[in-house]
């Protein structure tokens, strides 16, 4: 019954997109930002690591408010007309994954011998092929940050509901669905989309989980 | 035989205090030097200050009669060959390790696999190139960060403690390899270690290192 009905197929597909797009901008900041914090000495990093690190565990219903204040109407940046839109979520998203791509990848490659990079210069590579090398030592660990950022996304409601609003056709995703249908007493309906939800979570790392291990094996 | 580095007044802190201070050294093209002294000496600070990855405080180092500072770093780096002390292999096969350098200049697909195949064999490490690099012993590891750093075919090659942490039989079969190669090849090679056996078995000249100074 459930695989009948668009709507689910819509919340499904738009949770999926927005969730998806959302963790790899979040690997487009969070890899490079953790690479620097792990591979460089500088004044003011350990208070930049604490500030990631303080970032891992923010509460998304948190920065739901921060960017709905931001996105409303009369907020700075109200003008873009963003609010209780994909776009919206995408954002409020990003800054709850990036944290969490950025300290876990930084701490995967703090966890390699530092002279491998010294080794790896010593060998004739430019800036950029060590760190890549660096990268693929440390693939398996750099997964396991994605599919962290990943679910930290896929599985918040907080900041949806309040930067999306929740609006059928528009910003409903999987998880502002399961409130929904929670409110109304649908309780059949909640349990259908939570383990619809636990089963694309699942698939998604699963995909994950196995590019990791056949690395592993490698 | 021509001057390849000639090293004044260099000056290296770490942590804020001087760890190598050298007057005056020179190193002449084609020979192989063997840097001694006790474990905090400088070995391996000098190493990584002649391979450009650590930068001195003050001093001036000449190389082929240039001053180091007007070459790209890049450029300097690709002429030489270095070897760390703990072997430090990738996750990847053995002939991947014995190829990365190569791979990093660029090189033709086929010039890769042809001078990580004669380097593989000279090392008499041919057999393990399919083998995870992370599996291997001890000796058959240093032969490998030997091997990788042999077909970059260097005009210098640092190699900072290659015999440490092998049993006697590894120690014994690899110095004589490393022996027969170096007489072989134009590489000017200097190598640091706490042996005097090392010493005369492979180095036409040592210098000794205390306390971050040359000694006499």
């Amino acid at each position: 019954m459930l695989l009948n009905n668009p709507d689910v197929w819509e919340v499904t597909l738009l949770s999926i997109k927005v969730s998806g797009l959302a963790t790899l901008i979040s690997l487009l900041i969070g890899l490079p930002v953790g690479t620097l914090l792990a591979l460089n000495k500088f004044p003011g990093r350990p208070i930049l690591l604490a500030f990631v690190n303080t970032g891992m565990a923010l509460p998304p219903v948190v920065v739901g408010l921060a960017v709905a204040m931001t996105l409303w109407r009369s907020g700075p940046l109200g003008g873009l007309h963003l609010i209780y839109t994909p776009t919206a979520i995408v954002i409020a998203q990003v800054i709850i994954s990036s944290p969490v791509v950025t300290g876990l990848s930084a701490a995967a490659l703090q966890a390699l011998d530092p002279r491998l990079q010294l080794q790896l210069l010593g060998l004739g590579a430019s800036r950029l092929q060590m760190v890549l090398s660096i990268w693929r030592e440390a693939h398996l660990s750099l997964l396991a940050a994605l599919m962290a950022g990943f679910g930290a996304v896929i599985s918040e409601v907080g900041a949806s509901m309040m930067v999306g609003g929740n609006i059928r056709h528009q910003t409903r995703v999987l998880t502002t669905s399961i409130v929904l249908e929670t409110n109304k007493g649908e309780f059949a309906s909640a349990i259908a989309l939570g383990i619809l939800l636990l089963l694309i979570t699942f698939l998604i790392n699963f995909a994950l989980t196995w590019i990791q291990q056949k690395g592993a094996r490698r | 035989m021509s001057t390849l580095l000639d090293i004044r007044d260099l000056i290296v802190h770490r942590s804020g205090r001087p760890v190598l201070e050298i007057r005056h050294l020179i190193i002449e093209k084609g020979g192989v030097l063997a840097v001694v002294g006790p474990n905090g000496a400088g070995k391996t600070t000098l190493l990584l200050v002649l391979a450009r990855l650590l930068k001195p405080e003050s001093g001036k180092i000449q190389y082929c009669e240039q001053p180091l500072e007007s070459i790209p770093d890049l450029k300097y780096r690709r002429n030489i060959g270095l070897v760390m002390q703990d072997s430090l292999l990738m996750n990847r096969t053995v002939f991947d390790n014995v190829a990365i350098g190569l791979r990093f200049r660029r090189l033709p697909k086929r010039e890769v696999t042809r001078r990580a195949g004669e380097w593989l064999e000279r090392l008499g490490i041919f057999h393990l190139r399919q083998r995870p690099a992370l599996q291997l012993s001890g000796g058959e590891a240093r032969r490998v960060a030997l091997a990788r750093a042999f077909a970059l075919q260097p005009e210098l090659l640092l190699l900072d403690e290659p015999f440490s942490a092998l049993d006697r039989a590894s120690r014994h079969n690899l110095q004589d390899d490393l022996k027969s190669i170096l007489a072989g090849a134009n590489t000017t090679t200097i190598f640091s270690t706490h042996s005097e056996t090392d010493v005369q078995k492979l180095a036409d000249r040592k210098i000794e290192l205390d306390g971050g100074k040359l000694k006499g």
